[in-house]
């Protein structure tokens, strides 16, 4: 680094280069500060006013007054916990990862291919997957009920336009999507714990559940955590399915998430204003939970090294 | 972690826990662990293999209310009367008219940069990609009502220039791991160019660049199955339907043949949709899976 030796004084040719560098750079940059950092602060700003693009924005400043009425707003605090019951879906998506990442890391025939059929939801399209888990869950000729009517006989329920049934069906189709991934990251995990550890074991008479409960669920917290914070911070964001499978957001809102309601709010309603308030407690709460990921790396995860 | 290590091991060369000698009772537990495996596989294609199926069935079995999954007859005339529709042509050439500029030039100057961030010395490197690297925690759903009303304003929100421009300054996630990549080329090849009177321009175009092909390649094509499938950034920014993207189209297709009950259609315009990325990932899913892997563990 001959940057940091010579601050004051950068030779000529130490220089030429820093020129050329910053102008490499510059493109990336240029787009941060448009694309990124200028919304960042103009959301902050339209946040503490009334502003629906018509009117004036400056004339409309009403300090924290959105902020208020969303923590008195009930349709926000449904859409909020919905949210949240979704991502029941994470810890099902990682305790299937890890088993079929288990079962995958043995000497079985077909792993590319299995590998890859496990993975096909990952990279289809969200919006037609979404479109046919709609398909799946219709209530008169969806495949779901269908196969239901045909081993049971009786009805399968209105999976969309039940309350309670939409939460389960969107928790199903969310963990079949992402469960892909998750067995690819726990694979990878697997396939670089040292087997000296494994042998190490067995010379101790320990069985298969020791094994796992002390030697490879401890040394998968990297990517336990990993997993755990992309899926909370992608949970958060939720908005696709719901706008495909459940338009209006389904039976008195019940399908609704955040990032859905604040669509509607901005977008529909034309409250500025008011879905801005709500883009910044979305960006509060996720730069909360990275926050979190930084520091509890190092108390929780347990690494090889 | 470093990248040779994770390539060795998704290449199936260490199976840690059978490698040894495979005895009686353990090919027993793989014989039921393959078959256990096997059918939760198929029952995850199996939605999609039965978005297929209807995509061929008439209306009437469709709508028959029992579980039938052959077509009979099939029909393949609900694919070609989606082509002729020319929302749906005309999403497709919208996607595509999104994809080929953002490639080409966002491919360049995301390489370029990852270049001088790897290879040449400048005051605020570490700031400048600390910065970057932010935005890749920033939520669309946060900046996407400052980003409608700037695009409003510039007058760009009947083109598809809100999908374009942004994407020509770079992408931060590959610049990530393009640097990661060229960290791996040895630093000499700069300082022979140097010597050699080579522009940095000059490095970056005949000697690194071809070295990160690959790396860029993975990448560029991450990148064009996100922009294919990309659907809420269209629909906030594209006002007429004339520029809507094929995610779009589909999806207004859904709600309005679902009123028909014409399910075949929509599952055909599903199925076309899904194609082009689909076919990449199975041709190149070594190294998107490599890709992904190693997302999870540097």
């Amino acid at each position: 680094m001959t940057g940091k030796k010579s601050k004051t004084q950068l030779s000529a040719m130490a220089k030429r280069e820093e020129r050329w560098a910053w102008l490499f750079i510059a493109a990336p940059f240029i787009g941060f500060l448009c694309f990124m950092a200028y919304p960042i602060i103009f959301a902050i700003i339209v946040s503490l006013s009334r502003w629906t693009g018509i009117n004036s924005l400056w004339g409309n400043i009403v300090g924290f007054r959105n902020y208020i009425e969303i923590f008195q707003d009930a349709k926000f605090w449904k859409s909020m916990l919905t949210t949240i019951i979704y991502m029941i879906g994470i810890p099902i998506g990682m305790i299937l990862g890890v088993t079929i990442a288990m079962g995958l890391n043995r000497k079985i025939p077909g792993r590319r291919v299995l590998t890859t059929m496990y993975y096909v939801p990952v990279v289809s399209s969200l919006v037609a997957v979404s479109i046919l888990w709609a398909w799946v869950f219709n209530y008169d000729y969806g495949l779901l009920n269908t196969l239901i009517k045909f081993l049971t006989g009786a009805h399968g329920p209105n999976w969309l336009a039940d309350e309670v049934m939409v939460k389960v069906a969107m928790i199903i189709f969310m963990t079949w999507k992402g469960l892909g991934s998750s067995i690819i990251l726990y694979l990878a995990g697997l396939q670089n714990i040292p087997r000296d550890y494994y042998e190490a074991a067995e010379i101790d008479g320990a069985g298969s559940w020791a094994k796992f409960a002390n030697i490879t669920w401890p040394l998968l917290s990297p990517v336990t955590f990993y997993i755990l914070i992309t899926s909370l911070i992608g949970g958060f964001q939720v908005f696709v399915e719901v706008q495909v499978m459940a338009s209006n957001g389904g039976k008195n809102y019940s399908a609704a998430t955040v990032v859905f309601y604040l669509y509607e709010k901005a977008f529909k309603n034309g409250q500025l204003g008011y879905g801005s308030a709500i883009a910044v407690i979305l960006a509060i709460i996720i730069f909360i939970i990275t926050a979190i990921n930084f520091h509890g790396q190092n108390k929780w995860v347990k690494t090889i090294d | 972690m470093s990248k040779s290590k994770v390539k060795t091991a998704t290449a199936g060369k260490n199976d840690y826990v059978t490698d040894k000698v495979v005895t009686p009772k353990e090919k027993a537990i793989n014989a039921v662990v393959f078959i256990v495996l096997a059918l939760l596989a198929v029952i995850m294609v199996f939605p999609l293999v039965y978005m297929v199926l209807t995509s061929f069935m008439t209306k009437n079995q469709i709508l028959s209310g029992h579980l039938t999954l052959i077509p009979d007859p099939v029909l393949i005339g609900k694919y070609s009367e989606v082509l002729s529709k020319g929302q749906f042509i005309s999403g497709i050439l919208n996607t595509i008219k999104v994809e080929i500029p953002v490639l080409i030039v966002g491919g360049f100057t995301s390489s370029l940069a990852a270049f001088a961030f790897a290879k040449m010395n400048f005051r605020g490197k570490d700031k400048f990609f600390l910065a970057l690297l932010a935005t890749i925690m920033i939520p669309f759903a946060v900046v996407m009502i400052p980003q409608y009303v700037l695009f409003t304003k510039l007058g760009w929100t009947n083109s598809l220039l809100p999908l374009i421009i942004p994407g020509l300054f770079g992408n931060v996630s590959m610049i990530f791991f393009l640097r990661q990549n060229l960290y791996s080329i040895p630093s000499d090849l700069m300082d022979a160019a140097k010597l050699d009177g080579c522009s940095y321009f000059g490095t970056y175009w005949r000697i690194f660049l071809p070295l990160m092909k690959g790396a860029l390649g993975t990448q560029l094509m991450l990148w064009f199955m996100g922009i294919w499938n990309d659907y809420l950034a269209p629909t906030i920014f594209l006002r007429s339907e004339a520029n809507w993207t094929l995610q779009v189209v589909i999806r207004s297709f859904n709600s309005y043949y679902a009123i028909q009950s014409d399910y075949a259609l929509i599952m055909a315009a599903s199925v076309i949709a899904m194609i082009p990325t689909l076919l990449l990932f199975f041709i190149f899913q070594r190294v998107i899976i490599e890709s992904i892997a190693i997302s999870g563990i540097k």
